[in-house]
């Protein structure tokens, strides 16, 4: 498995760590309330299909993206920058 | 005052010919990390080209030869060769004697590094000039290309050592094969 690096480029799988699903960077306001948080902290959807998850190229330029897949055919679809998901709300 | 003896990194281990393979060590002298704050890698880039010679490279790139400059991460680059300058934007780290750099040349420094490493070093897709951060062994490390049949590899000064156990074993294999005519 390969995952497209938006710095980088194509990198073995073995260069990244795999942190979870890319909804961790949408945190909610500190007051919106425990159902949010424990939505945000707990509740993974698990999909068949089309995901996005955020991948740290740890052991390359120690950027985190975020990669969009498929997890039924193992297709990667394509990658982006965390820093730029944040900033425009892009998506891979 | 004691005058302390300096001891590069690979002191004792290099240098070393195996095969068609030669290993020696980069004294890299002074070198600098430099990380721009948001927004400021144009002006850094200026500033670095105005007082050294050289811009801030882009990714996977190096740029200049005496000094130069190697990419080395998500807005980082390394200075080599030559004092930093003020840079009012960026964050400056003092590297010198950080570094274990080793030259690989030779006809088989191309079959030495695949052994080693994950990344595509074709002539076609990895060529002079760039460079990679990556996994060399179980290390985290540079990789730059100086030319047809040579490279540059960097890890941290600690790992010294086990980069040239990773590096020897792996030219001795290849020398071993070709021996016996594969
Ligand atoms: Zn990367």
């Amino acid at each position: 498995m390969r995952l497209p690096c938006p710095l980088c480029g194509d990198r073995d799988r073995r260069e990244f760590y795999y942190q979870g699903h890319a909804v961790m960077l949408e945190r909610p306001l500190r007051d919106a309330g425990a159902n949010a948080w424990d939505d945000y902290l707990h509740n993974r959807d698990n999909p068949a299909g089309e995901t996005r998850d955020l991948w740290h190229h740890e052991a390359g330029c120690g950027a985190w993206i975020v990669v969009t897949r498929n997890t039924v055919t193992h297709e990667v679809l394509g990658a982006i920058l965390a820093e730029n998901a944040k900033k425009t709300g892009a998506q891979a | 005052m004691v005058k302390l003896i300096a001891k590069s990194p690979c002191a004792g281990l290099l240098p070393k010919t195996i095969g068609t393979v030669t290993l020696t060590e980069i004294d890299a002298g002074r070198m600098t990390l430099v990380a721009p704050f948001a927004g400021q890698k144009k002006s850094v880039s200026d500033a670095l080209k105005s007082s050294i010679g050289v811009g801030f490279p882009a990714p996977n790139r190096t740029s200049g030869t005496t000094p130069r400059a190697v990419w080395c991460g998500r807005g980082q680059a390394l200075i080599i060769g030559a004092d930093c300058p003020d840079l009012e934007g960026a964050a400056c780290v003092d590297h010198s004697d950080a570094w274990a750099i080793v030259q690989i040349d030779g006809a088989d420094a191309t079959a030495l590094l695949a052994r080693l490493t994950p990344i595509d070093l074709r002539a076609s897709t990895f060529k002079r000039g760039h460079t990679a951060r990556t996994l060399i062994g179980h290390m985290t490390g540079g990789i730059t290309r100086l030319g047809v049949q040579s490279f540059e590899v960097m890890v941290m000064r600690s790992m010294a050592a086990t980069l040239m156990h990773d590096l020897t074993q792996a030219a001795q294999n290849i020398a071993a094969r070709a021996d016996v005519g594969d």
